[in-house]
C-alpha cells in the first residue's frame, strides 16, 4: 500500500507531447541548424576539415549538414556560429535519408508524397496500438538507456498506444540502434524476417544510419540501411528520448497536427520535483 | 597516473613469473594488452601493487603468434588472453581452442591486417555453435540473446541447466563487437576523446576524463582547479545516473511497477539536470585535453536547488525501497561472490565492494579534485550478494550528492586566472602513459601511447570488461529467474566489454 500514495507525490509529470509542443528546456541540443549565411571559402575549409565524421560539404558554395552522420560535438558551432547553432528542436526525424542533409534541398512534391503516402498505407491497419521490438546492432550503450526512458513516467508511451514487446512475432516496428555490428546483422536480419506484415523499420541514432564516428570500424558495415530497409530515421548521437517519440509516431503516421487552439489552457510541466516531504 | 617506460622490457621466458610472482606477493592484475608494431609485438601486463600502477613488459619477435599465457596462474588474465587473441589473432600457448570473447571471426588465413595488427577491410564473420560443457538427464541450453527480452545492449548468455538451476553460464558479448580500439590509431587527441566517450556510452565522462588524464600525464600538464571541479561534477552525476539505472532495473525485475516508475523518473531528471548543465545527456563534450571545454551552464544556486530536490526525491524512495520486503527478498542471499573469488579476480567498483574489498581509486589513489574534496571513501559490505551491491549503491548516490554540493561551492570561490580557467593548451607531445579514474563500474584505465600529438595507440579497459568475466560464478545457489536480478546488480555496459 505504501508505494501508492508515493506514485501520486509528484502529481503529473507526463508530457502532452505531441498533442502540444513540449518545453523541454533551452539548453538541450536537439540538433544543429544551419543558416543561409555565406561564409569565406578559408573559413568554410576548416569546418570542413575539423568535422570529426565529414558531416558537413559544400553545396553551390554554401555549407550543408548531414544530420544523418553529425554526432553534435559542436566544433562547428564553434568554428562558424554565424552558419552552424544548436538548436533544441528533436523533430528532426525523416522518412528519406536524402532529408538528413540540411538546408534540406527542394525535392519534387511528388517524390515526397510518394514516400509518405506508401508508409501511410502500411501502417494504416496498426491505428493506436503499436508494439516495438528493439533490436541493439552495434550501440555504445547509451542509445538503449534514451530508448528505456520512453517508458518513464515523462514521456510514458503507452499513453499513445505504443509498447515495447519481447517477441518480434508481435511486432509492429523493428527500431535498430548502434552501427551495424557485423556480429548482430544476423539477428537483426532474422528478427525482422520474422515479423509479421506490415512492418516498419526505423535506425534510431546516427549509428544506426551511418555508423557516425565509428563508420571506418572493420567490424561494420556503417549503418544498417544494408541489411534492413530503413522507414524513418532518427539522428542523434544519441537521439534523445522526444527525438525518438517523434521519429515512431512519423513511423507509424501518429503526427497529427498540433492542436492550435487554446481552449484548454497550455500549462508547462515541469519534471522538476515539487518541494515535498518524506510520507 | 603512471608514465610507461618502454625500455623495461622482461624476456619472454620470464614474462609469467616476473607477473605470477607479483601477484603472490599482493599485487593486483589489472589487464594485460598487446601493441603489434612492424617488427614484434609487445605485451603488457598492469599491475597494481599498494596503489601503484606497474607494467611488466615483453616483446615477442616479429612472426611469432604464440605469446606465454598468465591464464592458468592468474585466472582474471584469461579474458584479456582470449580479446588479444580475438583482436590481433595471437595465441596464448598450451590454452586449447578458444572460445571467441570479444571478435569473432574467420580463420587467420583469410585476413588481412593492419600496420598495428587490427583486422582491416571487412572482417568475415564465423560463428560456430559452442559444445555443451555439461552432461547429464535432462541437462540442456538456453541461449539467451543476443537480442533480449526487452531493452538491453546485445549480448548471448548460453545457459547450461537441469531446469531452474544454473550450474554452467557462458557469456558471449562478441555479437556487438564495433572495432573501437582501432580507430584511435593516428587520430589527434580531440579526435580521441570523442572516440573514448563512444566506447562506453553510459559512461562518456569516466572514459573521456580517463582518457584525457593520460594525455596530459604524457603532456606533462596540470589542469585548473576549476576544471577539475566541474570534472567532478559530471562524474559524479553520471555515478548517480548508472546507479539509479541498476535500481531501475531490479525494481523492474521484482515488479514494483510504482517504484519503477519513480526511480526512472528520478533517473530523467538526473539526465536533464546534466543536459542543462552542458547541452548533453551524457555529458558528452565536457572533458576536453587540458580540462574542460566550458564553464557549468547553471550558476551554483541552481546547481544545489537542483540537487537538494533530486536528493530528497531518490532518498525518500530508496528508504521505502529497501523497506519493501518483496523487493529486498529478491536480492538478499542472490548472486552471491565469495570475499575470496573477488580478491583472486581483483573485481572492481561496487562488486568489489559488495564482497569487502575496498576498491575505490577516487580515495585510495586520489586524482583530479578528488584530492582536495572532503568527501571520503564509504564503508564496504561483506555480503557479497545483489543486496550488498544495492546497498554500496545507495551509499554511494549519498556521497556522489555529497561532492556535487562541495564542487558547486568551491566553484564559486574562483582561484585561477579567468582566461585559463577551464582548458589549459596541451603541447604536442610524445610518450605512453597510464591513467585510471573511478567509473560508476569501477576502476577504468586508459593507456594511451602518443607521438607529437596524434594517438599511436589507445586502450580503454573498461571496469565492466574485467567484471564480467565473473557472472559465470555468480549463480552458486541461484535460479533462472535470479538471473535478471544478479544482471542488473552487476551493473555493466557490453559496449565497455565488446569494444
Amino acid at each position: 500500500m505504501t508505494w501508492i500514495p508515493r506514485g501520486l507525490r509528484d502529481g503529473i509529470v507526463t508530457s502532452r507531447y505531441p498533442r502540444e509542443s513540449d518545453g523541454y528546456g533551452p539548453d538541450f541540443r536537439g540538433s544543429i541548424e544551419v543558416s543561409g549565411q555565406s561564409a569565406t571559402k578559408s573559413e568554410l575549409a576548416d569546418v570542413l576539415l575539423a568535422c570529426p565524421t565529414g558531416a558537413i560539404s559544400l553545396r553551390d558554395d554554401k555549407a550543408t549538414l548531414d544530420r544523418g552522420a553529425c554526432i553534435l560535438c559542436g566544433r562547428c558551432t564553434q568554428l562558424l556560429p554565424a552558419v552552424f547553432q544548436f538548436s533544441p528542436n528533436f523533430e528532426i526525424s525523416t522518412r528519406r535519408r536524402s532529408a538528413l542533409v540540411v538546408p534540406v534541398m527542394q525535392e519534387s512534391d511528388a517524390a515526397i508524397a510518394a514516400v509518405q503516402i506508401e508508409l501511410a498505407a502500411r501502417v494504416k491497419s496498426l491505428r493506436r496500438s503499436v508494439h516495438i521490438r528493439h533490436v541493439d546492432a552495434g550501440s555504445d550503450g547509451s542509445d538503449e538507456w534514451e530508448i528505456a526512458a520512453l517508458t518513464n513516467p515523462v514521456y510514458d508511451v503507452q499513453r499513445l498506444g505504443i509498447y515495447f514487446t519481447a517477441s518480434p512475432r508481435h511486432a509492429d516496428v523493428l527500431l535498430v540502434s548502434g552501427l551495424g555490428a557485423l556480429g548482430m546483422i544476423g539477428p537483426l536480419q532474422h528478427t525482422y524476417e520474422v515479423m509479421p506484415h506490415p512492418k516498419v523499420v526505423i535506425a534510431a541514432g546516427v549509428d544506426a544510419i551511418s555508423g557516425g564516428l565509428l563508420h571506418s570500424s572493420y567490424a561494420t558495415i556503417a549503418g544498417i540501411s544494408s541489411s534492413v530497409p530503413v522507414d524513418v530515421f532518427v539522428p542523434g548521437s544519441p537521439p534523445s528520448p522526444f527525438g525518438l517519440l517523434h521519429g515512431i509516431l512519423m513511423a507509424v503516421n501518429l503526427l497529427a497536427p498540433r492542436r492550435a487552439d487554446a481552449a484548454r489552457t497550455f500549462t508547462a510541466r515541469s519534471v522538476d520535483s515539487p518541494e515535498s516531504s518524506d510520507s | 597516473m603512471t608514465i610507461i617506460n618502454t625500455s623495461s622490457a622482461v624476456r619472454v621466458e620470464v614474462f609469467v613469473d616476473t607477473v605470477v610472482s607479483q601477484v603472490r606477493r599482493g599485487s593486483r592484475f589489472a589487464g594485460l594488452f598487446a601493441r603489434v608494431l612492424a617488427n614484434d609485438t609487445r605485451l603488457s601486463a598492469v599491475l597494481d601493487t599498494d596503489g601503484t600502477l606497474d607494467v611488466v613488459q615483453t616483446v615477442l619477435p616479429a612472426g611469432e603468434r604464440q605469446f606465454p599465457s598468465l591464464g592458468a596462474l592468474v585466472p582474471s588474465a584469461r579474458w584479456y588472453e582470449r580479446e588479444i587473441h580475438d583482436i590481433f589473432d595471437l595465441e596464448p600457448r598450451d590454452q586449447g581452442v578458444i572460445d571467441p570473447l570479444v571478435f569473432a571471426r574467420a580463420p587467420s588465413s583469410e585476413r588481412s591486417r593492419s600496420g598495428s595488427g587490427f583486422p582491416t577491410g571487412a572482417a568475415h564473420l564465423e560463428l560456430t555453435p559452442l559444445p555443451a560443457h555439461l552432461r547429464g538427464e535432462g541437462v540442456f541450453t538456453i541461449s539467451y540473446g543476443p537480442v533480449r527480452s526487452g531493452v538491453f545492449e546485445s549480448v548471448e548468455y548460453v545457459v547450461e541447466t537441469p531446469g531452474e538451476d544454473i550450474p554452467h553460464l557462458r557469456t558471449r558479448p562478441f555479437y556487438k563487437h564495433r572495432g573501437v580500439e582501432s580507430l584511435f590509431s593516428d587520430k589527434s587527441v580531440d579526435d580521441g576523446v570523442l572516440l573514448a566517450e563512444r566506447c562506453e556510452g553510459v559512461a562518456s565522462v569516466a572514459h573521456a576524463w580517463a582518457f584525457c588524464a593520460a594525455v596530459e600525464e604524457i603532456g606533462a600538464v596540470e589542469i585548473t582547479r576549476s576544471a577539475a571541479l566541474v570534472r567532478v561534477l559530471h562524474a559524479e552525476l553520471e555515478r548517480i545516473a548508472n546507479h539509479l539505472d541498476s535500481t531501475i532495473r531490479h525494481t523492474e525485475a521484482a515488479g514494483q511497477a510504482v517504484a519503477y516508475a519513480r526511480f526512472s523518473l528520478h533517473k530523467e531528471r538526473v539526465q536533464r539536470l546534466r543536459a542543462q548543465l552542458c547541452g548533453s545527456r551524457f555529458g558528452r563534450g565536457v572533458v576536453v585535453p587540458g580540462g574542460v571545454a566550458a564553464a557549468p551552464l547553471l550558476n551554483v544556486v541552481q546547481i544545489l536547488s537542483a540537487i537538494d530536490s533530486l536528493e530528497l526525491g531518490v532518498s525518500s524512495d530508496m528508504r521505502l525501497i529497501m523497506d519493501t520486503p518483496s523487493f529486498v527478498d529478491r536480492l538478499r542471499g542472490t548472486g552471491v561472490l565469495s570475499g575470496a573469488l573477488i580478491d583472486e579476480f581483483g573485481a572492481l567498483g561496487p562488486l568489489a565492494r559488495g564482497s569487502g574489498l575496498m576498491q575505490d581509486v577516487r580515495w585510495r589513489q586520489p586524482y583530479g579534485a578528488y584530492a582536495f574534496l572532503a568527501q571520503h571513501e564509504m564503508e564496504s559490505r561483506v555480503e557479497g550478494d545483489a543486496l550488498a551491491r544495492q546497498r554500496v549503491r545507495i551509499d554511494e548516490i549519498a556521497g556522489s550528492f555529497g561532492l556535487i554540493r562541495e564542487c558547486a561551492q568551491l566553484l564559486d570561490q574562483p582561484h585561477d586566472s579567468p582566461e585559463s580557467q577551464w582548458a589549459v593548451d596541451v603541447p604536442p607531445s610524445s610518450g605512453s602513459a597510464i591513467a585510471r579514474v573511478e567509473a560508476p563500474q569501477g576502476e577504468l584505465l586508459s593507456l594511451v601511447e602518443m607521438r607529437e600529438g596524434n594517438l599511436m595507440r589507445v586502450k580503454q579497459r573498461s571496469a565492466s570488461f574485467h567484471n564480467l568475466a565473473l557472472f559465470s560464478s555468480a549463480f552458486p545457489n541461484d535460479i533462472l529467474t535470479d538471473f535478471a536480478f544478479i544482471e542488473a546488480s552487476f551493473g555493466i555496459s557490453i559496449a565497455g566489454v565488446s569494444g
